[in-house]
């Protein structure tokens, strides 16, 4: 690694994306388009429905705002158009105004509703905060078994794609807008026409189908046209487990962890701790079972895999290694605890077969307590391995239980899309229709789905916009949002769930089910399809109650899938599947953020850095250091990746951690029609993911260029490591147990001994505070995104990342640990404003305009704000966020750029340019509270104010209260030993303070004196000592 | 510091305060001529005048822009959040300090030769204030409510917040300017008497017809500027008196205003900063570059409007010494960061002078330590010293090497701070270095205007010190 960087070179490079400059494009490129005259609407269908109606469709419609430019030329038209208006005679349409407002709507005040919106393939039950029938927030639901509360930065960032300016606003055939009854009626066509052939011809091409009631149509449309064919694709869809539950078991099983349970952890590059469904529980039961204050014997976590991912972050022991080795370890560790039918594999590394020892050894001893996990890129013979292993563990039944599958139909994906594609180039389809998902862009090179979907005679796409698959299609239709539509789902459990509609269709938008009913020819809307098909579950006298209760709790109390009582088959040759290779190995992943790409013109996530790399705005070819040593390669240096006959580049980013000899891409990127803010970002992996490699390929060509590609990312420094000083402090178990106040002694804190200065917390009143738990915190960043929707924070954009102006107001620090490269270990470190009580920020305001609240807050006034940002030069956190521009309005710009101002949480102030920011303990939560704790004259409760981050924390690290409640949660954390101050030798007292991370080092594999990581041990009376050695720590 | 002050007079006895062969008139002419307009300007002040315009017209762009867009033109970000505004601020600032301590400090010390460059001095001091006052108001994110920083009743009911040095630069830099500029002013009313007596008077008669109208504005707009001196002896014993306060006054605001400007940086709690030897070295700083600014003007105008009779190579090697010893300050102020950081133990101290020296920035550092520390080396030589053209380059690189200093302690030590996590970088876009150059030009065509329109040396002073030179003064000269 050059310690040269390239950072004095911070000018843009010439081959970075310019976005603005692309959305400068689009825009032009969109508005022509629309009315070039009235000759040219003269014959299309909205010339007619403008004759019906007295405004131009879109002028008369709410909640879709219209550009200056583009009203004015509707308005051209209507004032052209009213003299044949005026031939018919309008009704009369009285309105009236909100006399008798709805029931339980107090303007100012904020509604919930619960509902579930889509999460890695599964529902996740939500709770939907809205503000006078706009919703602002999706938070997770406490009562429902996936989420608890909590909630990832992919479905919080849900909200921005609701609001998102560039969705598909419009039914078009062939590019010209047209109606929804046009459509009906063209499908119509089709299906009378099918009536006699029993449907041959008929395709249907779905994502993976969660939702009973859709299911259920895809069926009944089947009993309809018996011939009918359905296909599913998704492209991060789990094939492998599927194929591995048929091998062990022969019958589709889901899979589900109880990690609560578990005390010795062997993950093969599963990161089941921030993808894949069931990941917030996951989180949650992972993190209980690691807290040394709520469980008598910390659990452990041994992490195999290629990448460094959140979950190998939380690993005690990580064995970076290459995905088509991982099937010989597996194979090894079950030889070791006893599976028949496997041996040790002599191809392992030494260092490899000790790992396997030691964990073996460790998962033995532990039996009925431990627990297995494969991930997806793992093969079907080692998902097989693992459930054998789990079933010799003892672990089926206690940290492991099999289930009925909560997909309607199980299969493997990519077979199913290849059949699609095979029954399109034989002329088999005449009617597609395409019910979300965008295989154009996604679907595997190799199967040529773009040549293969012209031969198809009537194509029909559902989509929120209208993207590369819309392209070839003739006919577009505006997909519902979740927030929009009713519906049904499963979770990760099989819980049922309703999705009830927050708001009607901004964009008149179908869902799936309304498509289907439509080719069914009965026509319903979406929520009589829910209701049809649950009122038939159950006697008719029920239905309303249990109506009523699954949408008032947003799920179906007690109704996740009970435990099958399956068996490994016996004798099962584990054959190998797999020899080892000298060739550079590629492992394509889902993005921590976008997932498959579906979400690429979201802001929030684009901008929302990944937890290990920190990159925004972009994917990268990560890889080990050694391996670019060997490949000669650098930093942000573009490379060309081939496999077979397809190539794709992109630029490198070299990945402490990372297995040598494999590079990882992930997908999500490179869309071309996702709209102003996705498109052109990132290079698209998918084009180099074939169908029989769909999660890695043995062997990839990579030929270095001449190119570079700057790279936006939040650290923007090279160096990985705290630099030597205490900042996320962590040490292992046996230090804890030794002395467990360790961390504090780490470095002098001032706080902790008699100062003149003291400022007692006022005994009064409230003190506000908050604990960020290391040993909990995953490093997931959804607190970031929670933070973004509550306080109305926008985003930047690539070019203002680069110049290190991101506005989030908290942010994940990830720092390397340990002194190799090629096995560091990782903690994550949130940091929020840390409301210190001596505020270095507030001394040098020269306008007061940030001050100290009574009860603690460093509070900012924005309209005091001169914006001389001596504040966060003194802040030793830098925690402040400037708007350097008008970031809040230039976020987006063109057309339908105001549809995004109904997202904005109406209780924070959304801010000008030229003022500082910064996080406020959610300051309006907390007056809420306060508001309503003096209406009924009674303090505040402990846990009645929950700030944006720890309500969405998954594994609960964040915890806020009020310090002088002495019965409050705060109180017994801020006395846990583990507790410190960040930077607490300066003397800033701050209110949010950390507990230390522990680890669980297996001795086997890391002998206690071996290790000079982490902390020091000492007793309180080394304070002066330890003072003068903080900085060599 | 009498001793001192004797020995700077006795080290060149050969080089005069004062040229010989210099009479009462010859002085009034010579420095007078320049303003009476009767001749074409020089080519120089036409280029000095031309280049300023045009960057003035830069400013004037960059400025427009930046209240267009807002600060985020420019290359500051979290954690570099103060940038060239406040780097330029402190070096005009600094340039500023030659003048006061020049006309005041001097005057109070009884530096005789402080008499020729004084004038000249303050007029910089002001118009570096002018240009130094600019970016306090810029920077700011919001500069249409800095009066928010001003101590002035309003309908928030809110006073600013007195701990911020923010605060206390608003003082202190006010403060400065209303003294700099009365002080100058009160100082050049004798002389604007005198141009008021000469616009009509120097015709003997009348003027001729075309500089009739000319003649007659400026009659009456250098009669108003001089508020009705007319050189009685009340008049000049209210003047002595007046001058002698304001000389007092502007003395301690020499050292108060950088060190207050210095609190800036030694009041936070950012390495680099942090420091307690900021208020003296700040205010060496400041007369090193400020006398390395004067010699940067003198040495032209001196050779183009041929003061070589006023302005002697007395006063040239005077200011080199001066420069040379400010120089010695600074370089001291260098070496007890790198003590205090070693010796602190701190590690965020030693990281932060480590990373000066070797970091990303360390071209920054290194340059400076050249230009301020090694180069001035070259001014213990009195070839040095009297050379002309050595002596120029050399202040240039002093001013260089002052910009540099400013940029080390504001950048380098912004960019790498307390949180690793947080480490960015910095550099100027086009519109940091268009709004400092713009500057330049705000300074060039004041400074243009000023040789223009005043007399650049303080014509009755220069007599004053003519008299105590020699016993028996030519009789008659005071009515011109």
């Amino acid at each position: 690694m050059s310690s040269k960087p390239s950072d004095t070179s911070r000018a843009p490079d010439p081959a970075a994306l310019d976005w603005i400059a692309v959305r400068e494009r689009l825009r032009s490129s969109k508005g022509p388009a629309y009315w070039r005259s009235l000759d040219d609407l003269a014959d299309t269908p909205q010339f007619r429905d403008l004759l019906e109606r007295e405004f131009p469709r879109g002028a008369s419609e709410w909640g879709k705002s219209v550009s200056r430019r583009s009203f004015v030329k509707l308005m051209g038209a209507s004032i052209a158009l009213s003299g044949l208006a005026a031939c018919s005679r309008q009704p009369v349409e009285h309105i009236v105004p909100y006399v008798k407002p709805p029931e339980q709507m107090i303007p100012g005040e904020a509604m919930h509703f619960a509902t579930s919106i889509p999460s890695d393939g599964c529902g996740l039950g939500v709770v939907v905060e809205s503000h006078t029938g706009r919703p602002t927030k999706i938070e997770g639901n406490p009562n429902h078994p996936a989420s608890l509360g909590g909630a990832g930065a992919r479905e919080q960032a849900a909200i921005l794609s609701l609001y998102d300016p560039d969705r598909s606003a419009n039914v078009t055939l062939d590019g010209t807008i047209t109606t929804w009854e046009a459509c009906k009626e063209a499908i119509q066509r089709y299906t009378r026409s099918f009536q006699a052939v029993q449907g041959e011809g008929l395709y249907v091409l779905t994502r993976g189908v969660v939702s009973p009631s859709l299911a259920h149509q895809i069926s009944q449309l089947r009993a309809a046209f018996p011939k009918t064919q359905w296909h599913q694709y998704d492209p991060l869809h789990n094939d492998a487990a599927i194929e591995g539950a048929q091998i062990a078991f022969e019958r589709n099983v889901s899979v589900r962890l109880h990690l609560a349970r578990a005390k010795r952890i062997l993950s093969l590059d599963a990161d089941f701790l921030s993808s894949g469904p069931g990941a917030i529980r996951y989180a949650k039961d992972f993190a209980n079972a690691r807290d040394v204050d709520r469980v008598p014997e910390m659990n452990r976590l041994y992490v195999v895999e290629a990448m460094p991912t959140v979950t190998g972050s939380m690993a005690d022991h990580r064995l970076p290694m290459r995905l088509t080795e991982m099937e010989r370890l597996a194979r090894t560790i079950a030889a070791l605890v006893g599976v028949p039918n496997c041996a040790v594999d002599e191809e392992l590394s030494e260092s490899q077969l000790a790992f396997a020892r030691a964990v073996a050894a460790d998962l033995r001893a532990h039996a009925g307590e431990s627990l297995v996990i494969a991930g997806e890129s793992q093969t079907a013979m080692a998902h097989a391995i693992v459930h054998a292993m789990n079933e010799t563990l003892e672990s089926v039944g206690r940290t492991v239980t099999y289930i009925e599958p909560v997909e309607a139909r199980p299969e493997n994906h990519v077979r199913s899309l290849a059949n699609l594609v095979l029954a399109m180039n034989a002329r088999k389809v005449k009617l597609l229709l395409i019910l979300g998902g965008n295989p154009a862009y996604d679907a595997p090179p190799d199967l040529e789905f773009a040549k293969a979907i012209d031969h198809v005679s009537m194509r029909l796409h559902l989509s929120s916009h209208a993207n590369e698959t819309s392209a070839l299609c003739q006919w577009h239709v505006p997909e519902a949002h979740p927030l929009e539509s009713w519906g049904d789902t499963r979770a990760f459990d099989g819980t049922t769930a309703m999705v009830q509609p927050l708001i009607a269709p901004l964009y008149n938008g179908k869902t799936a089910a309304e498509i289907l009913d439509v080719a069914l020819g009965t026509n319903r809307s979406a929520h009589a399809i829910v209701q049809d098909y649950w009122r038939a579950q159950m006697d008719a006298s029920e239905f309303d109650r249990f109506w009523e209760t699954a949408l008032a709790n947003g799920f179906v109390p007690r109704s996740e899938h009970p435990p099958l009582d399956v068996r490994v088959r016996h004798g099962i040759a584990y054959q190998r599947l797999l020899e080892s290779t000298d060739h550079i190995e590629i492992a394509f992943r889902g993005d921590p953020a976008l997932g498959d790409g579906a979400e690429a013109n979201n802001g929030w996530l684009q901008e929302l850095p990944r937890p290990l790399t920190k990159i925004t705005w972009d994917n990268a070819v990560l890889i080990s250091p050694a391996t670019a040593e060997r490949l000669g390669v650098e930093r942000e240096q573009v490379v060309d990746l081939t496999i077979d006959a397809y190539s794709v580049s992109g630029p490198v980013w070299i990945l402490p951690g990372h297995a040598d000899g494999c590079v990882t891409v992930h997908l999500g990127y490179g869309r071309t029609r996702c709209g102003r803010v996705g498109d052109n970002v990132g290079f698209s992996a998918y084009q180099i993911r074939r169908a029989g490699a769909m999660w890695s390929n043995r062997k990839v060509d990579i030929t270095p260029t001449k190119g570079r590609h700057k790279l936006a990312r939040t650290e923007d420094h090279h160096v990985m490591t705290q630099e030597g000083r205490p900042l996320a402090r962590m040490g292992t178990l046996a230090e804890y147990q030794a002395a467990p106040d360790f961390a504090q002694h780490m470095a002098h804190d001032p706080a902790r001994v008699i100062n003149m200065h003291h400022r007692p917390a006022p005994e009064d009143g409230n003190a506000w505070a908050m604990t960020i738990d290391l040993n909990r915190c995953t490093g997931c960043n959804a607190c970031m995104t929670a933070c973004q929707a509550e306080n109305n924070i926008p985003i930047v954009g690539k070019d203002q990342v680069i110049a290190g102006r991101e506005m989030h107001w908290i942010r994940v620090d990830r720092y390397f640990v340990g002194d190799t490269l090629e096995e560091p270990l990782v903690v994550h470190q949130p940091v929020p404003c840390m409301q210190c009580e001596k505020a270095p920020c507030e001394v040098v305001c020269p306008v007061a305009a940030t001050a100290h609240s009574d009860e603690g807050l460093n509070d900012m006034t924005y309209n005091r704000c001169v914006g001389t940002r001596y504040c966060s030069n003194n802040c030793p956190y830098k925690v402040r966020r400037f708007n350097f521009l008008h970031y809040a309005k230039e976020q987006y710009e063109g057309e339908n750029r105001r549809a995004l101002d109904a997202m904005h949480n109406p209780n924070v102030t959304v801010r000008s340019r030229g003022v500082m920011e910064k996080c406020t303990y959610c300051v309006q939560r907390i007056n809420k509270a306060r508001i309503e704790a003096k209406k009924e004259g009674r303090a505040i409760r402990d846990h009645e104010i929950v700030t944006a981050c720890e309500q969405a924390c998954p594994s609960e690290a964040i915890l806020f209260g009020n310090l002088n409640d002495p019965n409050s949660r705060i109180v017994r954390a801020k006395q846990n030993p583990r507790n410190y101050a960040l930077l607490g030798d300066l003397n800033t007292r701050p209110r949010t303070t950390y507990l230390a991370r522990l680890r669980n080092p297996n001795e086997a594999l890391e002998p206690p004196t071996a290790r000079g990581r982490g902390a020091h041990g000492g007793s309180a009376e080394d304070v002066g000592e330890t003072e003068g050695e903080a900085g060599r720590a | 510091m009498a001793t001192v002050t004797r020995r700077l007079d006795d080290i060149s006895p050969k080089e005069p305060v004062i040229a010989p062969g210099q009479t009462y008139g010859s002085i009034t002419d010579l420095v007078n001529d320049v303003v009476d307009q009767t001749e074409r300007p020089p080519r120089f002040w036409l280029a000095v005048f031309g280049i300023g315009s045009l960057l003035l017209m830069l400013l004037l762009n960059a400025v427009g822009y930046l209240l267009i867009r807002g600060p985020g033109i420019w290359g500051i970000n979290i954690p570099v959040a103060w940038g060239f505004a406040i780097i330029n601020f402190v070096w005009w600032v600094g340039i500023g300090h030659a003048g006061t301590l020049i006309s005041a400090i001097l005057l109070l010390l009884r530096q005789e030769w402080r008499t020729s460059i004084n004038r000249f001095a303050e007029a910089m001091t002001l118009f570096a204030l002018m240009c130094a006052g600019m970016f306090p108001l810029l920077h700011v994110g919001r500069p249409w409510v800095v009066f928010f920083m001003f101590p002035i009743p309003s309908t928030t009911g809110m006073w600013p917040q007195f701990r911020s040095p923010l605060m206390w630069d608003v003082f202190a830099i006010n403060s400065y300017m209303l003294v700099s500029a009365v002080f100058w002013y009160v100082g050049l009313l004798p002389d604007l008497a005198t141009l008021r007596d000469r616009a009509w008077r120097r015709w003997n008669d009348a003027p001729p017809p075309e500089r009739k109208l000319a003649d007659r504005i400026r009659q009456i707009a250098y009669g108003m500027a001089a508020i009705g001196w007319r050189g009685s002896a009340r008049h000049w014993h209210r003047y002595e008196m007046t001058y002698l306060l304001l000389a007092g006054l502007a003395t301690p605001l020499v050292v108060s205003v950088h060190t207050i400007v210095s609190f800036d940086f030694a009041v936070s709690v950012l390495p680099g900063w942090h420091a307690t030897v900021f208020p003296p070295y700040f205010v060496a700083g400041a007369i090193y570059c400020g006398f390395a600014m004067v010699l940067v003007l003198m040495i032209p105008i001196r050779k183009v409007y041929r003061l070589e009779g006023l302005v002697t190579m007395n006063h040239i090697e005077n200011m080199a010494k001066v420069m040379l010893v400010a120089g010695l300050i600074v370089f001291y102020g260098y070496l007890m960061e790198l003590f205090f950081a070693w010796y602190s133990g701190n590690t965020y101290e030693r990281f932060m002078m480590q990373n000066r020296l070797t970091g990303p920035y360390w071209p920054a550092y290194w340059a400076l330590i050249l230009c301020n520390v090694l180069i001035p080396q070259l001014l213990w030589l009195k070839r040095v010293r009297t050379n002309l053209v050595v002596l120029f380059i050399v202040a240039i690189f002093v001013n260089i090497g002052m910009w540099l200093e400013r940029y080390v302690i504001v950048v380098v030590s912004l960019h790498r701070d307390f949180l690793p996590t947080s480490w960015g970088a910095y550099h100027g876009t086009f519109w940091d270095w268009a709004l400092y150059l713009g500057t330049f030009g705000l300074f060039l065509v004041n400074m243009a205007l000023f040789l223009r329109f005043l007399p650049m040396i303080n014509v009755f002073e220069m007599k004053h010190l003519l008299h105590s030179k020699m016993p028996q003064p030519a009789k008659g000269e005071e009515s011109r």
